[in-house]
Order: structure tokens, then C-alpha cells, then sequence
């Protein structure tokens, strides 16, 4: 679910730059992988592939590790995340209620896979387990803001207002 | 010592043995599904509860070490209800293909569904909709079929080092992919199959290209021919019945004949030709000082892959002499197409390996169209000519020796032992020591190469110089044997070695990815043995000795090393990126 590569060679030498600063950072500290991982998301807030790649041959760990670990816990996110997020609740109320038919408007509309972000950075689209709101099944969240007894003939709204707002 | 009973048997066995293993000793096999005998456990699956008495836990026997004066029961029919329960939970998540899958009959899984009696999908299905990877053109993976078991990451990873696979996510969501969710093709894999050989299930097999075969060989205007491997004699039986290690060689020519090629040739004799241009290429760098110590072979497709990789500045170390099965294939077309006068063109050549990077290996560079053709057209694995030899209607084990071709068939017990550990070694000291002294070995085995230590070490005297070798299998186990190299280099000390051997998978050839099945330390050492027990029997055990080797230098190459050797018989190596992205 990685981004495609296409990096200039001014662009690498800067990845290589900002990889040596964030591992010089936390040179031998126990568990460093993980707070250097973190640096990596707080600056780009996500993790970009070219970005672990530079990490791996730096610090002499496999690709294939790193991604072990970024994809155990959930906090890291692989895909730059989107101006607006859009969270759907799919706990057992929502579920129930109709959720799984929000989810799928949503991605028709925007064209966005779950846990992926439009091609134009606008939105980030996440299902999310139980989000305490089950009165109001079935619930989304948009931009922290809840949306409750939410149709689907009403997501073409909720978009375009989060748009122009 | 550890004393204690199982169902009632009393049993003594050294500390840190395992359940499992206790009770293999007293023939009580406790069934298995992600443990693999030559991995650590991993003990994911559950299939291998015991019970303990006075113990409410329901240990696994696979991770367990016994422990004194435990009595234990393995089998009783709530434990066979758990069992039951784990493995139709297993199914609920593996797709209901069996009849179409390419592990039908040798599934681990589906025997233990049927010794299980399991009649019915008690829990409704549900399996993730992933895409198959049939990306390398040499293993392709089925990513819905996986059981999680870990075995093939435990192979990728710490037996083979390579770490093209791994988990990603965790709990229900854990899932088997390539470095971080690439393609096999973009990732590090070397294409050595061993992950295939590992994996229970058909999450994992070799690219079938059986069906191309078939179409060749129906196919009247082209002459088909045909190579086999050294290490498929003695594992080609096991589909049929035989006994690990039995040399079926001249049932396997007959069989060919049947199939329908038009000439069988041994890849035997093209490793007595490998062995000629690497002995002699050891001799210049070692006695003439041309080119770089120590020598490394480079008859593995997944070893050179790795190299090229992982290890790119060791380019220059390696044997520039092309593998048995591009020799063969460039002889086939050259050499043996205008003897018999046949045009090359129409010449199709397939060649049997136990390996799953061959197929790659056909491709690697321009220098495997030497010819002017490509030189081997299809490399199948044993596992795939089982199943061609099936299709036929062939009954192989009635049928009667036969003979190869006789030219590009001869061989020596050196090219035999080529399909072993430390064989390639032993057949390239026989020669060099020949080509230096003048004289042949007084013994020709060299014992201290042989074996499944996973580095094996010698010193031989060869007309007063000091030769020291190395010996590697297992991709793990390579980095160690070329450190000691660097370091040396580093420190400008004298080298710790002049040769070294590495084949990628364990055992070599004989424990090759393209194996049939249930491959461990035990069938190695029997297919191993029924190797050397060829070369042990054989009346020409040298490769410089092999006359038709002899005539193919007169007639065609010259001497080694000359002019053509080099545009026919050699090639190149550079580095590669380990991740295409
Ligand atoms: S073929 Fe070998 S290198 Fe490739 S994924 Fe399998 S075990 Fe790893
Ligand atoms: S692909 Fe096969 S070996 Fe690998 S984890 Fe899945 S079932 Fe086990
Ligand atoms: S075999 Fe022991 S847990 Fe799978």
C-alpha cells in the first residue's frame, strides 16, 4: 500500500540526511527503532517507504523487520494521511444499523480504499470499532466532529460541507 | 536425564527435549500442523496439546520441554474434540479448494482433515479476498491458503537470511508478505523455494510450467531434449514409493525417452565440464596469481542472486564458470546440434533441478543466450516431473534402465557428487590437485567436506602448498565463512580461505527448494549418502578423467579457459538493489 517511487536524487540526499539526523538522536538507546520511527511519522506524519528504506540500510535493520513493527502497532501509518479524516464506526450497533452502506458511499464518492487517503490528499478514510455513541447508530466521525443516524443519501452533504468549511 | 511417562509408557530423555519429541521416541506421534523439525516451534497452531496430570493446562507438546516425573496423555477423545475444534477452525479461514490446488495430495493440512474425519464446514467460511503473487516467475504464492504457521518466515529469515517475508499487522489481521506488502519481484527474495518446501499448505509452490512442456513436446517441429540434475536421482523415488536416496539415474533416462524427448543428456556431465573451467580458474588465481582469492563457486542461481545483493563486493571472487545447467544447455545447441547435424533453432531444451531458482537463473544474463538461442529453454523442478511422469501413464517403477546420449551423457562420481554439500568442493580439489601435481589423489574422498554442518573447514596439502576451503549451505550461514574474508583483507592478514563453496539451500542440491516434500536432516543425509555411494562405485571418479570430456575439449572448446570456453562456457556478475522499491 506503499506510495510509488519516483525521488529525485536531491530528494534522497535529503531523506539520507534526515534519516542520519533522527538516528544520531537516539544512538544507542535501547528500543530506539521505535522512537526513531516516531520522529520519522511526527515530521512527515506518516511513515513514507523511501524514508524506511534510507532507515534500514542506516541502521542495519531488514526492510521487512521495520514494517514488522510498523504495521504491529497501530499508531504508525503507512499512507500520508488526509487534510479531513473520516472515521465510520463499525462497532456492533453501527454494524447493525447500516453502517457497512456508509462505508461503501464513502469510498465510492471518494474514491478511497479504508485506511487509505484520495489521490489528492483531501480525505482519509478509517473503519473504526465502537466510538460510544451507539444511540446515535449509525455514527461517523469528521474531523473529531460526530455525525450520528447518519444515511447515506447524506454523505454527498457531509463531504462537501467538510470541503468548504 | 528427564524421567517421566507418556500415556503410561515410562520414557528417559536428555534435558530440553521436548514433548514431541519425547514421545516420537516411543512411537507416538502427536499430531503437528505448524511445527517444522528443521525450524525452532513456533507454536501457533495448537494442534499439539497434551494433557499433564494435575495440571488444568493444555501445554504444547511442540514448545514444552519435558520436565522430571511428568505423566503425560497424548491422545484421549476430549483431546482428539480440541484438536478437532482448532483444526475446522483453521479451515473456516482456508479456502475449500483442495481438487484445484497444486498441493492436492501432499498437504499437510488436508491430511490432517482427512485423519481428523472432518465431513463438514461446521463454521461458516470466511477467507480474505488477496491477490495470488506470481510475480518471480519461480515460487508463486496463494496468500489465502496460508495458515500462519511461520515456517516459511522462519526459513526466509533466519535459515536463509534473506528476509524477503515476514507478518505484518497482528492478532486476526497478522498476514504473510513480501518486505513490507511489495511484490516477491520487488522484494530481496533469492528465489530459492526453500519457503515452498517449508510451507504446509499451497500458500507457497513453484511456478508450474509443466503444461509448457507438454506443448513442446507435442509440438512436431521441435526436438526436444532433456538434462537431469544431479540431486533428482536419488529424490525423484520418493513420489514413487522408493526409499529417500535411491539412484533411479537409468530408470529416470527411460522415462524421459517415454515422455518423448528425442535426446537425454545428464547434467552430471556438464558439472565435470563446470568443474574443468573452475579447477583450472582456481589454479591461475591460486598458483598464477590471476585474479582474486579466495574462489568462490558460483554454480547457485539463489547463492549468485545473493551475492549480487547482499554481498556485491565479493563480485570479483567469484568462479566466472557458468552452473552445470547452462553448460548443458549451451552444448546442447552448439556442440551437440552440429554434431548431429540439427539446427539449433529447432532444439528445445528443458532441464530437470531440484531447484526453483533455476528457472530464474535461465534468464539471469545475456550470457545464458550464448548460443545464440536460449540456452535452456524450461527448467522444471523434481516435483513438477513427478507429476509429468503421472500424467504420462508411464508406470516408473517397472520400467527398465536405460542409457543417456552418449554424448553430453557420460559422467564422472565427481559430477555426481555435485548435488551434495561440500560435492562441488570435493570434485574441484580432485581436479585442481591434478592439474598442479600432474597425478591424481591417492584417496579421493575428502571427508572433511562433506556432512550437514553448516560450515564445513579443511586444510589439504597439494604438492606442498596449504590449501584452506570453506564450505557454507543455508544463506545464514555464509556471512560468518565471508566476514573472516573481509576481516582478514581489513587487518591485511594472510586469507583464512582460497575456496569457498556456498549453495543457498540446506544440505545443497539434494535438500534443494524444488524437492518432493517432508525434506529434513534425515532425508538429506539418505539423499546425500545414495550420492556418494555412486560416486563411491564409480570407476572414473575425476572430472579430467571423463572421456567424453576429454573429446569435447579436442573436438570443440580447446582447453579450458581458451577463447570459446570463455564465450560459451562464462559469465558475469553485478551488483543488484535488495529492494526494487
Ligand atoms: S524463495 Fe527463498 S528467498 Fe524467496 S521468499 Fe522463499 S525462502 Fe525467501
Ligand atoms: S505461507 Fe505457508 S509456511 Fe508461510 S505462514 Fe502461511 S502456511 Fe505457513
Ligand atoms: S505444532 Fe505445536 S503449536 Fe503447532
Amino acid at each position: 500500500m506503499s506510495q510509488s517511487s519516483t525521488i529525485t536524487p536531491n530528494e534522497k540526499s535529503d531523506i539520507r540526511k534526515e534519516v542520519a539526523q533522527h538516528v544520531s538522536n537516539w544512538k544507542g538507546e535501547e528500543g530506539n527503532l521505535i522512537m526513531i520511527l516516531h520522529a520519522i511519522q511526527n515530521q512527515h506524519g506518516y511513515v513514507p517507504r523511501e524514508v524506511a528504506m534510507e532507515l534500514s540500510r542506516e541502521v542495519g535493520v531488514t526492510l521487512g523487520r521495520i514494517y514488522e513493527v510498523l504495521t504491529f502497532y497501530h499508531y504508525f501509518k503507512l499512507v500520508p494521511p488526509g487534510k479531513h479524516n473520516i472515521s465510520v464506526c463499525l462497532g456492533t450497533a453501527c454494524y447493525l444499523k447500516g453502517a457497512p452502506a456508509l462505508i461503501n458511499e464513502v469510498k465510492s464518492q471518494l474514491k478511497v480504499e479504508e485506511g487509505g487517503t484520495t489521490e489528492d490528499h483531501e480525505f482519509h478514510l478509517d473503519v473504526v470499532r465502537c466510538i460510544g455513541c451507539c444511540g446515535m447508530a449509525p455514527a461517523m466521525t469528521v474531523d473529531g466532529r460526530t455525525c450520528g443516524k447518519v444515511k447515506p443519501e447524506d454523505i454527498s452533504k457531509i463531504i462537501a460541507e467538510t470541503k468548504s468549511a | 536425564m528427564i524421567k517421566a511417562k507418556i500415556n503410561n509408557i515410562d520414557i528417559e530423555v536428555p534435558e530440553g527435549t521436548t514433548i514431541l519429541d519425547a514421545a516420537r521416541k516411543v512411537q507416538v506421534k502427536i499430531p503437528t500442523l505448524c511445527k517444522h523439525k528443521d525450524l525452532l516451534p513456533t507454536a501457533a497452531c495448537g494442534l499439539c496439546i497434551v494433557k499433564l496430570k494435575n495440571s488444568p493446562k493444555l501445554p504444547r507438546a511442540c514448545a514444552t520441554p519435558i520436565e522430571n516425573g511428568m505423566e503425560i496423555t497424548t491422545h484421549d477423545s476430549e483431546l482428539f474434540e480440541v484438536r478437532k475444534s482448532v483444526l475446522e477452525l483453521i479451515l473456516s479461514n482456508h479456502p475449500n479448494e483442495c481438487v484445484t490446488c497444486g498441493r492436492n495430495g501432499t498437504c499437510e493440512l488436508q491430511d490432517l482433515a482427512a485423519d481428523f474425519s472432518i465431513r463438514e464446514d461446521k463454521i461458516k467460511r470466511f477467507v480474505r479476498d488477496i491477490p495470488i503473487d506470481n510475480s518471480n516467475g519461480s515460487i508463486v504464492i496463494d496468500f489465502r491458503k496460508c495458515v500462519k504457521c511461520g515456517r516459511c518466515i522462519e526459513v526466509c529469515q533466519d535459515i536463509q537470511n534473506v528476509w524477503a517475508l515476514s507478518f505484518l499487522e497482528r492478532g486476526i489481521n497478522t498476514r504473510m508478505a513480501p518486505a513490507g506488502d511489495i511484490s516477491l519481484k520487488d522484494s530481496p527474495c533469492v528465489k530459492c523455494g526453500q519457503c515452498s518446501a517449508h510451507c504446509p499448505t499451497g500458500a507457497i509452490i513453484e511456478n508450474d510450467e509443466t503444461e509448457t512442456v507438454w506443448k513442446a513436446l507435442r509440438d512436431e517441429n521441435k526436438y526436444c531434449t532433456v538434462q537431469i540434475a544431479p540431486s533428482v536421482r536419488v529424490a525423484l523415488g520418493e513420489a514413487f514409493g522408493y526409499p529417500p536416496g535411491t539412484n533411479l539415474t537409468k530408470k529416470i533416462y527411460t522415462a524421459m525417452r517415454r515422455l518423448g524427448f528425442k535426446a537425454v543428456f545428464d547434467t552430471n556431465f556438464s558439472a565435470d565440464l563446470t568443474i574443468m573451467e573452475e579447477a583450472s580458474e582456481f589454479v591461475e588465481r591460486f598458483a598464477h596469481g590471476k585474479g582474486a582469492l579466495p574462489l568462490i563457486t558460483s554454480c547457485c542461481p539463489a547463492w549468485t542472486d545473493f551475492m549480487e545483493k547482499m554481498h556485491p563486493d565479493f563480485i570479483d571472487n567469484f568462479s566466472s564458470a557458468k552452473s552445470p545447467q547452462q553448460m548443458l544447455g549451451v552444448m546442447a545447441k552448439t556442440y551437440f546440434a552440429e554434431k548431429m547435424k540439427i539446427d539449433p533453432a529447432k532444439i528445445y531444451q528443458v532441464s530437470i533441478m531440484p531447484c526453483t531458482a533455476k528457472k530464474y537463473e535461465l534468464e539471469r544474463t545475456d550470457e545464458m543466450h550464448a548460443s545464440g538461442f536460449m540456452d535452456v529453454d524450461v527448467a522444471l523442478t523434481t516435483r513438477e516431473l513427478a507429476r509429468m511422469i503421472k500424467q504420462s501413464g508411464v508406470d516408473f517403477n517397472e520400467l527398465p534402465d536405460g542409457e543417456p546420449d552418449s554424448i553430453l551423457g557420460e559422467y564422472t562420481g565427481a559430477g555426481t557428487i555435485f548435488g551434495a554439500t561440500g560435492g562441488v568442493m570435493e570434485a574441484a580439489i580432485r581436479t585442481a590437485y591434478n592439474f598442479v601435481t600432474g597425478k591424481n589423489m591417492p584417496a579421493f574422498n575428502v571427508e572433511a567436506v562433506r556432512g550437514m554442518k553448516g560450515v564445513k573447514e579443511a586444510e589439504l596439502e597439494v604438492a606442498g602448498h596449504k590449501i584452506r576451503v570453506a564450505v557454507a549451505h543455508g544463506l545464514a550461514n555464509v556471512e560468518h565463512v565471508l566476514n573472516k574474508v573481509r576481516e582478514a583483507k581489513k587487518a591485511g592478514k594472510e586469507l583464512p580461505y582460497h575456496f569457498i563453496e556456498v549453495m543457498a539451500c540446506p544440505g545443497g542440491c539434494i535438500g534443494g527448494g524444488g524437492q518432493p516434500y517432508g525434506t529434513d536432516d534425515d532425508l538429506r543425509m539418505k539423499r546425500a549418502k545414495g550420492l556418494y555411494n555412486e560416486d563411491g562405485e564409480m570407476k572414473i571418479r575425476c572430472s579430467h578423467d571423463n572421456p567424453e570430456i576429454k573429446r569435447i575439449y579436442a573436438d570443440f572448446l580447446g582447453k579450458p579457459l581458451s577463447g570459446k570456453a570463455h564465450d560459451l562456457l562464462h559469465t558475469h556478475y553485478k551488483a543488484r538493489p535488495i529492494y526494487q522499491r
